[in-house]
């Protein structure tokens, strides 16, 4: 086996981020800062009073809407809203339920009257289907699904009754700040080069060969359940699987928004370089500052 | 190191790519993720370096001691190392939890120096049979992400580079006690080591048929078996360690093509290491430290 060189840096060559800038600085406000109010104000998410001031609990930007003023950290766990794709992993496997980790405060839920049964079938579900819970999904498990309920103690409701949503199949999984990803009204992206994303609103961004996402969708009287292990994934897909990961994690060192135009411009730009040219910081740094400049030259047009 | 669940899907696509040569962030099998280096970060040790491998993230620190030679080798200085796995690392390191892997490593880094060819105790020797210096070596782990021990080697070859011990000569002796001086500013008051010839460790993780350098979290967790190999720059090994429960033992020819696959990249490695800490010692930058 060929042994490649090792390359070792140095800390002061080290780029320091962000080199990339909008032309308004927003202000930052730190835990603890006063915040200048106006009369009347009514206090949101992210802030406490301390006398008569209003001041900042978490790091982030005010956001205001007339008299409501809040902080919207800029780096917090997972906040879901009905209606959100997410994708998460499963921990564990309860009575009539799994628990879900979604990078959410607490543990997501997925009732076993929320999924779809395997043939399609609408009834009620029965005790034995609870026992063959672990047959559908196991720990480990990765599965995409939509938020259908907010509980009080902010617990998250999942559901996969629709043949999109289901068990993943092979792939790689990428973790991201949940703020990065946009919200759209398509979340499934099935890229040009070959590969398929999805984005999850909660920072888990999927990728998978494009057609292990056609394949669910075929298999739909299966509810999205089975998978096929012994297919392997050809090179060439791998390598846009690899180059794409690495695109996005550029992306995300850089604190742009990932959606699926800049993901497919990041993908172009890094074309000049190897995949495994990526991993450096320089080289991240600068695909995600190409990747900004074109997004510019898109909305000057 | 932290437990990561994945789906079996995952794993059949990590194992796939891994007999393709693609591993899932495009890497071969024998290739490292990006190294950052810094030397003399602790001013108040003798000498320090960090090493930045991934998220992999580790400080080593080497403070000098007067101390009693040992019985059997008098005229040799001492070798101490310590390891601690602080919590910040990962929540399973809090309290006691990280006391076992931190014996471990440290017994791993005891016995890759304990050649005298790597590193020569007798010239740590002040007064044969009375006293030596004592080379306390404390690496600090800060954030676990695999290849713990790659990380800890290197950062050790690095402090031991930047240690700088200070000169010391005898002043008579009343009555028995000895009087030991440090030379002055003007004499020069201190020497470098020979560090040219300390070994860097190599982990090798055994998937199937293939050995993999440098896996990452989620590679780890599909790995039956691991390799430790400490290689010097002159290609030799000072020592090897299997942690885990895995075997090399299914098949006769991988342990030996591991071995070899190690020696390679050690030795590729302590040349990378060597150059950046030339350079470093060359440009002589100011401290960039932790904040970016």
């Amino acid at each position: 086996m060929e042994v490649t060189d090792v390359n070792i840096r140095l800390a002061c060559d080290r780029i320091c981020l962000p080199a990339v800038s909008e032309n308004e600085v927003q202000k930052l406000f730190t835990p603890g800062e006063d915040i200048p109010t106006c009369a009347g104000f009514m206090r949101g998410h992210g802030t406490y009073t301390e006398g008569e001031d209003l001041k900042a609990s978490v790091a982030g930007v005010k956001e205001q809407v007339n008299k409501l003023i809040s902080i919207k950290p800029l780096k917090s766990r997972y906040n879901g809203e009905i209606g959100d794709v997410v994708v998460g992993r499963v921990v564990e496997v309860q009575q009539k339920r799994w628990k879900i980790d979604t990078n959410a405060r607490l543990e997501s839920v997925l009732l076993l009257s929320s999924v779809n049964l395997p043939g399609g079938e609408l009834r009620r579900r029965s005790s034995e289907d609870e026992k063959m819970m672990r047959k559908y999904l196991q720990e480990g498990d990765l599965i995409s699904a939509e938020v259908m309920n907010v509980y009080q103690d902010g617990a998250l409701s999942l559901h996969t009754r629709s043949l999109k949503y289901g068990k993943l199949s092979q792939g790689v999984l990428v973790k991201v700040f949940p703020s990065l990803i946009m919200r759209r009204k398509n979340h499934f992206h099935s890229l040009p080069n070959g590969a398929a994303v999805i984005l999850g609103n909660n920072g888990f961004v999927w990728i998978c060969p494009a057609s292990g996402l056609e394949h669910q969708e075929d298999s739909g009287s299966a509810g999205g359940f089975i998978q096929d292990l012994e297919k392997e994934v050809p090179k060439a897909d791998r390598e846009v699987i690899a180059r794409l990961k690495n695109c996005i994690l550029a992306l995300a060192n850089s604190k742009m928004m990932l959606y699926d135009t800049s993901i497919i411009y990041a993908y172009e730009e890094s074309m000049k370089f190897t995949v495994t040219e990526l991993l450096l910081p320089d080289v991240m740094v600068d695909v995600a500052n190409l990747t900004q400049h074109r997004l510019h030259l898109d909305i000057a047009e | 190191m932290a437990d990561i669940l994945l789906s079996e899907a995952e794993k059949t696509f990590i194992l796939h790519g891994v007999r393709d040569n693609v591993r899932n962030d495009g890497r071969s099998c024998s290739e490292f993720r990006p190294i950052e280096l810094e030397l003399g970060l602790v001013e108040n040790a003798n000498g320090s370096a960090r090493v930045r491998l991934a998220n992999t993230d580790v400080l080593v620190a080497v403070k000098c001691e007067i101390d009693n030679p040992p019985s059997n080798f008098p005229d040799e200085g001492k070798l101490d190392f310590f390891v601690d796995c602080s919590a910040n690392a990962t929540p399973q390191f809090e309290g006691k939890g990280g006391e076992q892997l931190a014996v471990e490593l440290a017994a791993l880094m005891s016995r890759a120096y304990q050649t005298r060819e790597s590193f020569n105790l007798s010239t740590l020797s002040i007064i044969k049979g009375m006293k030596c210096w004592k080379l306390c070596i404390d690496v600090l782990i800060l954030e676990c992400g695999g290849s713990l021990i790659d990380a800890i080697s290197m950062g050790t070859k690095a402090a031991l580079a930047d240690t700088k011990i200070p000169k010391v000569s005898v002043i008579g002796s009343d009555e028995g006690t000895l009087e030991l001086e440090l030379a002055d500013e003007a004499d020069g008051r201190e020497e470098p080591l020979d560090w040219h010839h300390a070994p860097c460790l190599v982990t090798l993780n055994k998937l199937e048929d293939s050995l993999l350098v440098d896996a990452s979290a989620e590679e780890e967790a599909c790995c039956a078996a691991a390799l430790i190999v400490g290689v010097s720059p002159n290609k030799k090994i000072t020592t090897t360690s299997i942690p885990g429960h895995g075997s090399f033992l299914a098949d006769s020819k991988i342990f030996a093509r591991a071995l070899n696959l190690a020696v390679d990249v050690g030795v590729k490695l302590n040349t990378a290491l060597e150059a950046a800490i030339k350079k470093h010692q060359t440009l002589k930058p100011p401290p960039r430290g932790f904040l970016d």
